[in-house]
Order: structure tokens, then C-alpha cells, then sequence
């Protein structure tokens, strides 16, 4: 069980400033459904002044309090008092809250400094940069803020902070030189190491799983399968041999084939029969 | 307030009548049972005792149980000496939805330089038999399959897949660790070579589990030491703990056939309650395939961290599938190889019903549980999403 402060349980069990501003003149989004929280933030600015705040939260415990807490922290307030609210605030606020769920105070800032963009008539920030984590989509400048701002030392902490790493775990190795680099006093963006999953490259692993996995045990039936074409993330194949005929090739395509494409190329993808 | 303790499958209570059996194995009748004298004798006799209503409830003899200190030890001895007897044999099978006992010690195994095959489910849980059956080969060395599900109770087809291996000569591990005393084993009926299972899941207490190893089957002990069990697990033992799983046994060897009917009833009522008073919600596992006791139910569009902790403001205890529970940031891997997806793999729920459950118990939880559900749902941002698309079932 997590170790919540009480400040945190008050938050979580009765959170202050729940719902949307019909009329908000700023609204800041951030996370998704699959991430497992999400924030969406609206507020109301008058003469720069904050004069009203409302957040509808999915997530955790310690999500909602954050929220909840952030909307409390800069009612009232203006702009610039604002602007500079870390999510180490939102934790002060909150009498602390465990590592491992730093990251939804780094929610709560990242809803507000949206809201502000909006409110403001810029560009919502646009994340930038290189994807280093492909699971939870951070890139390399959001880690890079984390690490700086928040002095962290460990993949570990950079998972807490952000949720890079926490899901395949094949870009730790890209974590730790962005530590590396912090920590050496270099503050520069390293150079792009992660291999983005380009059409060729999948085309050649979707190639490579099919030859190495799929074919091996497909030939076992006295079946065969031929890729006919990728259509974004959708692959299209057709069985051949004894399994062309076969009445368990769906299940085969859907429970077999896809699950292996997914296992060694990405989880995105589809199989289709062509 | 008292808890309304609906998380049996991570772990029970211990039962007051074995609680007392074991009572005077601590200060008055301490002795070691190898020992020469008739004060560390007399113990002896009361482990052969325990060994004895352990094995009658699988139907087993006592010379084929190994009495271990949990079912991951159980586990891991089955699986090196399944390793040990065949060094020849690289390939290991087991399936997506393991207890991480086999699940981390096969990914561990695969380091090592062996093939593994993890077997894929469909979106009730199920094994998918068509890959399972394609995978295995002569250089097969073990398949470990779970009887039955921690997360959504849902069961594999052991007897089916015991009588398949028993054909192929290829030696198979169950992890039973769920199903033992919530149904009727009999492992003279079913092909298995090796079965896991733990004293704490059955109301006995923590720290003490066993294996049962079919007679002819090669063994090597993981434990190496003195002769005890028989020279296969070495270790002085932990004689309280054994008589109390033997009485675990004998009393849930008693309940199977009454006790768990009554345990089914009431695991439905509170499911097909939560079901038709809460919409987009749903049952997840093999409905006509699993444990008497256990509930695992979806709720759309929430999390499933905020709903335990304010089920604890009740005092009733459950437990998620939900990554914010377990400190990882995906939801668990077993509802993830079903494919449940995100709109409610972050909100599923466990609830696993002992046969000290009561009525009253599930009453209060299908009366709080609606309320919980909304207001979380008032906070979040998919719920409005999804009335606004029409996706709210009511």
C-alpha cells in the first residue's frame, strides 16, 4: 500500500474544484487512457488573474489529489505568480508524495503551463524533440527537463518522474546518457540514438519475425505465409499450404501471427487476411 | 471497524481451528522430529500426520508430497529439477498469464540460453491450444501451465493437457497454487507429473507450501542439505506451519463439496449485482471455466487505485489489475494478454470471497460499490467523453 500523506487522502477523498468551465478562456490536456491518467484542466482568466479553476481527472489517488491541489494553488493568483509552479510545488503542497508517483505532479504543471499556452494564443506546446521512450511517448527534452529540474540520478527516478522507461524498458540505455549528460554539466540534448521505427525498418522486422518465428511453426501443420503488403500498421498476409484450408485460421492469424508481429516489431500492429 | 475481506487470493486468514491445532508446536512441543529422543519424536509423528491429510486431499500418497516454505520455492524446485533430469532438452513452455513465480523465473531461464514459449490467451483467458500444441517438440524439457488463474480465476484444461503430455512424454508442471481446495483435485485422475500449492491461500498460515511430485518422476532437490522430506528438500521443519497445513487441508477437503456451492452463489450475486447497477462495466475470465471465489470486474473509463482506496474508507478490501496499484505503469500482464483494453484494464477490480464471506459482507459492497464507481466517474474526463459519443451503456 502506498504511504500517502494525509494532506494527499484529503485531496483524493474530497478534491476541491471538480468539473469544466463551460466558459474557460484556457484549457490545458495531458495524458491518455492508455497511460493510465489523464488531466484536463480549464480555467478562467480575467486581467491575468486566475480567477477560476476546474479539473477532471482519471488516474490514481495521488493524480487526482495533484490536481485537485494545483487548482488550489492558483485561483486568485496571477499569471506570472504562476507561470513558474514546479511539480515539486504541487508535492510541497501535498506534504510530499511517494517517488514511484512523481509523475502526476509533473501532470498537474504540464496541464497548467497548456492551460496558460491556450489562454495565451499559443501553439499548445508541442512536445518536441526526439521519442526516447516509445511506450509512454517522452521524449528527450521532457526527460532532459525532468532530470535537470528535479536532479535525478537513476533510470529509476526518471521512469517515476515521467514514465520513460517503465514500459519495454528498450530505451534505458538512451535514459542514462541524457542522465549522463546532465550530470556531466553538459545541459545539450544528446543526438538522436533512438531508432525511430521507420517503414523499412518494420517492413524488414515484420520480414525478419515472419522467416525466424512464424514460418518455423506454421511449417510444422504444412502451412506457409506470404507478406502481401503494410498498410500503415495494418499488415496483410495470406496463409498458404494446409493452412489456407485450415478452419482455426483466423484464430491462427489473429492469436498467433499477430501476437508474435506484435511481440517482435510493434505493438501497433494489425494482421489482416489479403 | 472490522474488514470486509474480500482479497483471498493474495491471502487468507488463518482458520481459528487450525490456528489452535498448531498452538502447543511453539513453546511446549518444540522438538526437532529428527532427533534421537522421544520428545523430538513425538512431533514426528504429528508431521506424518499432516503429510498424510495433505496428500488425501489431492488423493495423492504421502511419499509424493515435498513440504516447501511457499509456492515459489515449490515452483522453483519443479522446474530445475525438471531441467536437471532432461540437461539435453532446452525448450520450455509456459503460458502469457503466469503467476510471476513462473513468469519471472522463465524470463530469468530464458538469460540463461533457454527457448522459452509463453503461450498466448484468448479474451477470456483462455489457452490458445492450436499454439500450445504447435510449440512442443522433442527438445522440450518442461511445461508449467497454472490450474487456475490469480487475477480472474479462469481455468486451463489440466486434465486434456496432462493426458496430451502423458502421450508425448513430456513432463508437466501445474501451479495449483489458486485451485487447490476450491476444487476437487484428484491426481490419480489427471496426468500430472509436478503440482505447486501454498499453505496461505488455503487458511494456513504464510511460510509454508508443498509439491507434489508423481512417484517415478526424476527429482532433483533444489535444497541441499540434510535428509529431511525424505532427502528432497533439506531444512529442519517448520513443524507448526506443517500441522497447520495438514489441518487446512482436512477442513477444505471437507468444504468442496457444500461450502464451495455456497461460495459460487454468493461470488455471483455480488458479480451480476455490480454488473446490472453499474453500466460499462463486465466480467472478465472463462465464465463457465473457473474458481468458485473469484470476481474480477472492469469498470470504463476510471482507475482502479482510486477505487480500492476508497473501498478501504469502508474497509473492504480487494485488489486491482490496475498499474498504479503495483507501482509498474501498465496495467497487469495477464489482463493485457487477454487484450481487455485500456478503457478498462486501468479499472479492474478483484474481489476473492473466502468461505468465511458473508452475505451481509457482499451486501455492503454491492450497496457502496455504485456510488464509488460515479463519483469517480464525475471526475473524469472519459466518462463525459464517452456519454457525449453514446458509448454509456445504461
Amino acid at each position: 500500500m502506498w504511504e500517502y500523506t494525509e494532506k494527499v487522502k484529503e485531496h483524493f477523498l474530497n478534491p476541491k474544484n471538480v468539473g469544466t468551465i463551460e466558459d474557460a478562456n484556457g484549457v490545458g490536456e495531458v495524458g491518455s487512457l492508455s497511460c493510465g491518467d489523464a488531466l484536463t484542466l480549464t480555467i478562467n482568466v480575467e486581467n491575468d488573474i486566475i480567477k477560476d479553476a476546474k479539473f477532471k481527472t482519471f488516474g490514481c489517488a495521488s493524480a487526482i489529489a495533484s490536481s485537485s491541489a494545483l487548482t488550489e494553488m492558483i485561483i486568485g493568483k496571477h499569471l506570472d505568480e504562476v507561470k513558474d509552479i514546479t511539480n515539486d510545488d504541487i508535492s510541497d503542497f501535498l506534504g510530499g508524495l511517494p517517488k514511484e508517483k512523481m509523475h502526476c505532479s509533473v501532470m498537474g504543471r504540464d496541464a497548467l503551463e497548456r492551460a496558460i499556452a491556450n489562454f495565451r494564443g499559443e501553439e499548445i506546446i508541442k512536445k518536441e524533440g526526439t521519442v526516447i521512450c516509445e511506450c509512454f511517448g517522452v521524449t528527450d527534452l521532457e526527460i532532459n527537463r525532468a532530470v535537470t529540474e528535479n536532479g535525478l540520478t537513476s533510470i529509476e527516478e526518471v521512469t517515476s518522474y515521467v514514465k520513460a522507461g517503465g514500459g519495454c524498458a528498450n530505451c534505458h540505455d538512451d535514459i542514462q546518457k541524457i542522465i549522463d549528460s546532465v550530470v556531466g554539466g553538459g545541459i545539450q540534448i544528446i543526438e538522436k540514438k533512438q531508432e525511430r521505427m521507420t517503414t523499412i525498418k518494420k517492413l524488414k522486422l515484420i520480414e525478419e519475425t515472419l522467416e525466424r518465428e512464424i514460418r518455423p511453426q506454421l511449417a510444422k501443420d504444412g502451412g506457409d505465409i506470404e507478406l502481401i503488403d503494410i498498410d500503415g500498421n495494418t499488415v496483410f498476409v495470406k496463409l498458404c499450404g494446409s493452412c489456407a484450408t485450415c478452419q482455426k485460421s483466423q484464430m491462427t492469424l489473429k492469436n498467433y501471427v499477430e501476437a508474435k508481429l506484435r511481440e517482435f516489431v510493434t505493438h501497433e500492429l494489425s494482421v489482416e487476411e489479403a | 471497524m472490522k474488514p470486509i475481506y474480500f482479497d483471498n487470493n493474495a491471502t487468507t486468514k488463518v482458520d481459528p481451528e487450525v490456528f489452535e491445532e498448531m498452538t502447543p508446536y511453539f513453546v511446549e512441543l518444540y522438538g526437532n522430529p529428527s532427533s534421537m529422543h522421544s520428545f523430538g519424536g513425538q512431533v514426528a509423528e504429528k508431521i506424518k500426520e499432516a503429510r498424510k491429510r495433505i496428500a488425501d486431499l489431492i488423493n495423492a500418497t504421502p511419499e509424493e508430497i515435498i513440504i516447501t516454505s511457499c509456492g515459489s520455492e515449490s515452483d522453483n524446485t519443479a522446474i530445475y529439477s525438471a531441467l536437471k533430469s532432461h540437461p539435453d532438452k532446452k525448450h520450455i513452455v509456459t503460458s502469457m498469464v503466469e503467476h510471476p513465480a513462473i513468469k519471472n523465473l522463465f524470463q530469468h531461464l530464458e538469460k540463461d540460453g533457454y527457448t522459452t514459449t509463453f503461450v498466448p490467451v484468448d479474451n477470456k483467458g483462455r489457452l490458445n491450444m492450436d499454439v500450445f500444441y504447435d510449440s512442443l517438440s522433442d527438445n522440450t524439457a518442461i511445461v508449467s501451465l497454472m490450474w487456475a488463474n490469480n487475477e480472474t480465476g479462469t481455468m486451463f484444461p489440466i486434465d486434456e493437457i496432462g493426458a496430451e503430455l502423458k502421450k508425448r512424454g513430456i513432463t508437466f508442471h501445474t501451479d495449483a497454487v489458486q485451485a487447490l481446495g476450491k476444487i476437487d483435485i484428484d491426481v490419480t485422475k489427471t496426468n500430472i507429473d509436478m503440482m505447486s500449492f501454498s499453505g496461505h491461500k488455503i487458511h494456513a498460515p504464510k511460510g509454508v507450501g508443498g509439491l507434489y511430485v508423481r512417484k517415478g518422476t526424476k527429482f532433483s532437490p533444489f535444497l541441499i542439505g540434510g535428509h529431511q522430506e525424505g532427502g528432497k528438500r533439506a531444512g529442519t521443519e517448520n513443524l507448526a506451519s506443517i500441522i497447520g497445513l495438514g489441518k487446512a487441508c482436512e477442513i477444505a477437503k471437507g468444504h468442496l463439496d457444500d461450502g464451495y456451492h455456497k461460495l459460487r452463489s454468493l461470488r455471483d450475486r455480488l458479480e451480476n449485482a455490480l454488473v446490472e447497477k453499474i453500466p460499462n462495466s463486465f466480467v472478465n475470465g472463462d465464465l463457465e471455466n473457473r474458481l468458485p471465489n473469484t470476481a474480477s470486474i472492469s469498470f470504463e473509463y476510471i482507475e482502479g487505485e482510486s477505487i480500492l482506496l476508497m473501498l478501504n474508507e469502508y474497509g473492504i478490501c480487494a485488489s486491482s489489475g490496475s498499474a498504479c496499484t503495483s507501482g509498474s505503469l501498465e496495467p497487469s500482464h495477464v489482463l493485457r494478454a487477454m487484450g481487455i483494453p485500456f478503457t478498462a484494464a486501468h479499472g479492474t477490480i478483484r474481489f476473492s470471497l473466502s468461505v468465511f464471506s458473508t452475505d451481509e459482507e457482499v451486501d455492503l459492497v454491492i450497496e457502496k460499490m455504485p456510488e464509488i464507481i460515479q463519483r469517480l466517474r464525475d471526475m473524469s474526463p472519459f466518462w463525459q467523453e464517452a456519454i457525449n459519443e453514446g458509448k454509456v451503456t445504461v
